[in-house]
Protein backbone atom coordinates (compact mmCIF):
# COMPACT_ATOMS: atom_id res chain seq x y z
CA UNK A 1 0.00 0.00 0.00
CA UNK A 2 2.74 2.42 0.90
CA UNK A 3 4.31 1.85 -2.51
CA UNK A 4 1.19 3.31 -4.11
CA UNK A 5 1.27 6.27 -1.75
CA UNK A 6 4.90 6.85 -2.66
CA UNK A 7 4.10 6.70 -6.37
CA UNK A 8 1.22 9.11 -5.87
CA UNK A 9 3.45 11.56 -4.01
CA UNK A 10 6.15 11.28 -6.67
CA UNK A 11 3.56 12.01 -9.35
CA UNK A 12 2.37 15.00 -7.36
CA UNK A 13 5.90 16.38 -7.26
CA UNK A 14 6.25 15.71 -10.97
CA UNK A 15 3.13 17.80 -11.62
CA UNK A 16 4.37 20.59 -9.38
CA UNK A 17 7.74 20.65 -11.16
CA UNK A 18 5.96 20.59 -14.53
CA UNK A 19 3.86 23.56 -13.44
CA UNK A 20 6.79 25.62 -12.20
CA UNK A 21 9.06 24.81 -15.13
CA UNK A 22 6.30 25.73 -17.55
CA UNK A 23 5.64 28.97 -15.70
CA UNK A 24 9.35 29.88 -15.72
CA UNK A 25 9.50 29.19 -19.46
CA UNK A 26 6.34 31.24 -20.02
CA UNK A 27 7.74 34.19 -18.10
CA UNK A 28 11.36 34.13 -19.20
CA UNK A 29 11.38 32.78 -22.77
CA UNK A 30 12.91 35.06 -25.36
CA UNK A 31 10.64 33.91 -28.18
CA UNK A 32 6.93 34.49 -27.77
CA UNK A 33 6.13 31.08 -29.23
CA UNK A 34 8.26 29.41 -26.55
CA UNK A 35 6.40 31.40 -23.93
CA UNK A 36 3.07 30.12 -25.23
CA UNK A 37 4.38 26.55 -25.20
CA UNK A 38 5.63 27.05 -21.63
CA UNK A 39 2.17 28.27 -20.68
CA UNK A 40 0.67 25.10 -22.18
CA UNK A 41 3.04 22.92 -20.14
CA UNK A 42 2.25 24.90 -17.00
CA UNK A 43 -1.49 24.50 -17.54
CA UNK A 44 -1.06 20.75 -18.04
CA UNK A 45 0.69 20.60 -14.68
CA UNK A 46 -2.14 22.56 -13.08
CA UNK A 47 -4.58 20.05 -14.58
CA UNK A 48 -2.68 17.34 -12.72
CA UNK A 49 -2.96 19.36 -9.51
CA UNK A 50 -6.74 19.59 -10.04
CA UNK A 51 -6.75 15.80 -10.22
CA UNK A 52 -5.07 15.66 -6.82
CA UNK A 53 -7.64 18.15 -5.52
CA UNK A 54 -10.36 15.66 -6.29
CA UNK A 55 -12.00 16.97 -9.44
CA UNK A 56 -11.54 14.85 -12.55
CA UNK A 57 -14.07 16.97 -14.43
CA UNK A 58 -12.05 20.13 -13.94
CA UNK A 59 -8.89 18.28 -14.97
CA UNK A 60 -10.47 17.50 -18.30
CA UNK A 61 -11.95 20.98 -18.63
CA UNK A 62 -8.56 22.51 -17.93
CA UNK A 63 -6.95 20.46 -20.68
CA UNK A 64 -9.83 21.10 -23.10
CA UNK A 65 -10.35 24.82 -22.52
CA UNK A 66 -6.95 26.13 -21.51
CA UNK A 67 -4.51 23.87 -23.33
CA UNK A 68 -6.82 23.03 -26.21
CA UNK A 69 -8.44 26.39 -26.88
CA UNK A 70 -6.69 29.32 -25.24
CA UNK A 71 -3.13 28.25 -26.05
CA UNK A 72 -4.08 27.48 -29.66
CA UNK A 73 -5.70 30.92 -29.85
CA UNK A 74 -2.48 32.49 -28.58
CA UNK A 75 -0.42 30.51 -31.09
CA UNK A 76 -2.68 31.86 -33.83
CA UNK A 77 -2.26 35.36 -32.44
CA UNK A 78 1.51 35.05 -32.45
CA UNK A 79 1.63 33.54 -35.94
CA UNK A 80 -0.81 35.99 -37.52
CA UNK A 81 0.25 39.19 -35.82
CA UNK A 82 4.02 39.08 -36.01
CA UNK A 83 6.74 38.58 -38.54
CA UNK A 84 9.41 36.08 -37.47
CA UNK A 85 12.00 38.73 -36.72
CA UNK A 86 9.59 40.62 -34.51
CA UNK A 87 8.71 37.43 -32.69
CA UNK A 88 12.37 37.16 -31.78
CA UNK A 89 12.81 40.78 -30.84
CA UNK A 90 9.52 41.94 -29.41
CA UNK A 91 10.01 40.35 -26.01
CA UNK A 92 12.16 41.98 -23.33
CA UNK A 93 12.89 45.26 -25.00
CA UNK A 94 12.80 47.17 -21.76
CA UNK A 95 15.24 46.96 -18.90
CA UNK A 96 12.80 46.64 -16.05
CA UNK A 97 14.11 43.42 -14.54
CA UNK A 98 14.78 45.08 -11.19
CA UNK A 99 11.25 46.44 -11.08
CA UNK A 100 9.82 43.02 -11.91
CA UNK A 101 11.88 41.24 -9.24
CA UNK A 102 10.98 43.87 -6.64
CA UNK A 103 7.26 43.70 -7.44
CA UNK A 104 7.13 39.93 -7.37
CA UNK A 105 9.18 39.56 -4.17
CA UNK A 106 7.07 42.16 -2.39
CA UNK A 107 3.89 40.43 -3.46
CA UNK A 108 5.28 37.04 -2.50
CA UNK A 109 6.22 37.96 1.06
CA UNK A 110 3.14 40.13 1.62
CA UNK A 111 0.98 37.13 0.77
CA UNK A 112 3.16 34.39 2.25
CA UNK A 113 3.24 35.80 5.79
CA UNK A 114 -0.55 35.89 6.36
CA UNK A 115 -0.83 32.55 4.58
CA UNK A 116 1.53 30.87 7.02
CA UNK A 117 0.05 32.58 10.07
CA UNK A 118 -3.58 31.81 9.30
CA UNK A 119 -5.32 28.69 10.50
CA UNK A 120 -8.07 27.21 8.37
CA UNK A 121 -10.59 25.01 10.08
CA UNK A 122 -12.30 22.51 7.80
CA UNK A 123 -16.07 22.24 7.75
CA UNK A 124 -17.50 19.77 10.23
CA UNK A 125 -19.80 18.01 7.82
CA UNK A 126 -19.93 17.83 4.05
CA UNK A 127 -23.19 18.83 2.40
CA UNK A 128 -22.21 17.69 -1.08
CA UNK A 129 -19.73 15.51 -2.90
CA UNK A 130 -17.36 15.67 -5.86
CA UNK A 131 -19.72 13.88 -8.21
CA UNK A 132 -20.57 15.35 -11.59
CA UNK A 133 -24.40 15.29 -11.13
CA UNK A 134 -24.10 17.34 -7.97
CA UNK A 135 -21.80 19.81 -9.72
CA UNK A 136 -24.24 20.19 -12.59
CA UNK A 137 -27.14 20.64 -10.22
CA UNK A 138 -25.30 23.36 -8.30
CA UNK A 139 -24.24 25.07 -11.51
CA UNK A 140 -27.69 25.14 -13.07
CA UNK A 141 -29.88 25.70 -10.01
CA UNK A 142 -27.98 27.70 -7.44
CA UNK A 143 -25.67 29.58 -9.82
CA UNK A 144 -28.05 29.71 -12.77
CA UNK A 145 -27.94 33.51 -13.00
CA UNK A 146 -24.13 33.60 -13.04
CA UNK A 147 -24.12 30.82 -15.63
CA UNK A 148 -26.43 32.77 -17.93
CA UNK A 149 -24.45 35.96 -17.37
CA UNK A 150 -21.20 34.29 -18.31
CA UNK A 151 -22.84 32.98 -21.46
CA UNK A 152 -23.78 36.55 -22.37
CA UNK A 153 -20.25 37.73 -21.58
CA UNK A 154 -18.80 35.03 -23.84
CA UNK A 155 -21.19 35.98 -26.64
CA UNK A 156 -20.31 39.66 -26.30
CA UNK A 157 -16.60 38.79 -26.25
CA UNK A 158 -16.89 36.72 -29.41
CA UNK A 159 -18.82 39.43 -31.28
CA UNK A 160 -16.39 42.07 -30.05
CA UNK A 161 -13.41 39.95 -31.09
CA UNK A 162 -14.82 39.51 -34.59
CA UNK A 163 -15.50 43.24 -34.94
CA UNK A 164 -12.07 44.20 -33.58
CA UNK A 165 -10.21 41.71 -35.73
CA UNK A 166 -12.00 42.44 -39.00
CA UNK A 167 -12.51 46.19 -38.66
CA UNK A 168 -10.15 48.34 -40.69
CA UNK A 169 -8.95 45.47 -42.82
CA UNK A 170 -9.73 47.36 -46.05
CA UNK A 171 -7.43 50.28 -45.33
CA UNK B 1 5.41 9.02 5.35
CA UNK B 2 5.28 11.71 2.72
CA UNK B 3 1.91 13.37 2.53
CA UNK B 4 2.60 16.77 1.05
CA UNK B 5 -0.22 16.44 -1.45
CA UNK B 6 -2.88 16.34 1.27
CA UNK B 7 -2.15 19.66 2.94
CA UNK B 8 -3.93 22.91 2.22
CA UNK B 9 -0.78 25.01 2.62
CA UNK B 10 1.02 23.17 -0.19
CA UNK B 11 -1.60 24.15 -2.73
CA UNK B 12 -1.84 27.69 -1.41
CA UNK B 13 1.90 28.15 -1.82
CA UNK B 14 1.78 26.66 -5.34
CA UNK B 15 -0.98 29.10 -6.24
CA UNK B 16 0.97 31.96 -4.65
CA UNK B 17 4.11 31.13 -6.62
CA UNK B 18 2.12 31.01 -9.88
CA UNK B 19 0.51 34.35 -9.02
CA UNK B 20 3.88 35.96 -8.26
CA UNK B 21 5.38 34.56 -11.46
CA UNK B 22 2.47 36.11 -13.32
CA UNK B 23 3.19 39.49 -11.74
CA UNK B 24 6.88 39.14 -12.63
CA UNK B 25 6.02 38.36 -16.25
CA UNK B 26 3.48 41.17 -16.39
CA UNK B 27 6.14 43.73 -15.42
CA UNK B 28 8.95 42.08 -17.38
CA UNK B 29 7.30 41.46 -20.73
CA UNK B 30 7.27 44.29 -23.19
CA UNK B 31 4.64 42.92 -25.51
CA UNK B 32 0.88 42.56 -25.27
CA UNK B 33 1.07 38.84 -25.94
CA UNK B 34 3.55 38.28 -23.14
CA UNK B 35 1.33 40.23 -20.77
CA UNK B 36 -1.64 38.09 -21.81
CA UNK B 37 0.36 34.95 -21.02
CA UNK B 38 1.24 36.36 -17.59
CA UNK B 39 -2.43 37.16 -16.98
CA UNK B 40 -3.30 33.54 -17.61
CA UNK B 41 -0.71 32.51 -15.01
CA UNK B 42 -2.29 34.87 -12.46
CA UNK B 43 -5.76 33.48 -13.16
CA UNK B 44 -4.37 29.97 -12.82
CA UNK B 45 -2.97 30.76 -9.37
CA UNK B 46 -6.36 32.08 -8.30
CA UNK B 47 -8.06 28.94 -9.61
CA UNK B 48 -5.71 26.71 -7.63
CA UNK B 49 -6.57 28.69 -4.50
CA UNK B 50 -10.29 28.22 -5.11
CA UNK B 51 -9.86 24.50 -5.70
CA UNK B 52 -7.66 24.06 -2.61
CA UNK B 53 -10.16 25.75 -0.30
CA UNK B 54 -12.90 23.81 -2.03
CA UNK B 55 -11.17 20.52 -1.27
CA UNK B 56 -10.05 21.15 2.30
CA UNK B 57 -12.30 23.76 3.92
CA UNK B 58 -15.69 24.19 2.26
CA UNK B 59 -18.66 22.03 3.25
CA UNK B 60 -19.96 21.81 -0.32
CA UNK B 61 -17.23 20.78 -2.81
CA UNK B 62 -19.26 21.91 -5.83
CA UNK B 63 -18.94 25.65 -5.12
CA UNK B 64 -15.20 25.94 -5.73
CA UNK B 65 -15.49 23.91 -8.91
CA UNK B 66 -18.24 26.23 -10.15
CA UNK B 67 -16.07 29.25 -9.45
CA UNK B 68 -13.10 27.68 -11.22
CA UNK B 69 -15.31 26.98 -14.23
CA UNK B 70 -16.39 30.63 -14.24
CA UNK B 71 -12.75 31.72 -14.10
CA UNK B 72 -12.04 29.47 -17.09
CA UNK B 73 -14.93 31.01 -19.03
CA UNK B 74 -13.82 34.54 -18.24
CA UNK B 75 -10.24 33.68 -19.18
CA UNK B 76 -11.44 32.34 -22.52
CA UNK B 77 -13.44 35.50 -23.21
CA UNK B 78 -10.52 37.68 -22.15
CA UNK B 79 -8.06 35.78 -24.33
CA UNK B 80 -10.32 36.12 -27.38
CA UNK B 81 -10.75 39.86 -26.81
CA UNK B 82 -7.05 40.49 -26.16
CA UNK B 83 -5.85 38.53 -29.20
CA UNK B 84 -8.19 40.43 -31.52
CA UNK B 85 -7.13 43.66 -29.79
CA UNK B 86 -3.47 42.78 -30.44
CA UNK B 87 -4.25 42.18 -34.10
CA UNK B 88 -6.06 45.52 -34.38
CA UNK B 89 -3.25 47.41 -32.59
CA UNK B 90 -0.63 45.69 -34.71
CA UNK B 91 -2.46 46.61 -37.89
CA UNK B 92 -2.62 50.29 -36.88
CA UNK B 93 0.74 50.84 -35.16
CA UNK B 94 2.89 48.04 -36.65
CA UNK B 95 4.29 47.28 -33.23
CA UNK B 96 3.45 45.29 -30.14
CA UNK B 97 5.16 47.54 -27.60
CA UNK B 98 2.57 48.83 -25.09
CA UNK B 99 4.45 52.10 -24.63
CA UNK B 100 4.25 52.82 -28.36
CA UNK B 101 0.46 52.85 -28.37
CA UNK B 102 -0.27 56.42 -27.26
CA UNK B 103 -2.59 58.14 -29.67
CA UNK B 104 -4.64 59.65 -26.84
CA UNK B 105 -1.53 61.32 -25.42
CA UNK B 106 -1.10 63.79 -28.27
Amino acid sequence: MSTYVFIAEALFFAFVILTFMGAILAVRARLLMHAVLGLAVCLLGVAGLYFYLGSIFLTMMQILIYVGAICILMVFGVMVGYTPQEIAESNFKGKNRFLAVAASFTGFFLLLIPLLRATFTPALEKTGDFSLPWLGETLLYRYCMAFELISVVLLAAIIGAIILATGGRES
Amino acid sequence: MLSVSSHLTTYLIIGLVLFVMGIYGMVRHRSFMGMLISTELILCGASINFMAFNRFVLPDPAIGQVFTLFIMGLAAAEAAIVVSFILAVYRKYHTDDPSAVHDLRH
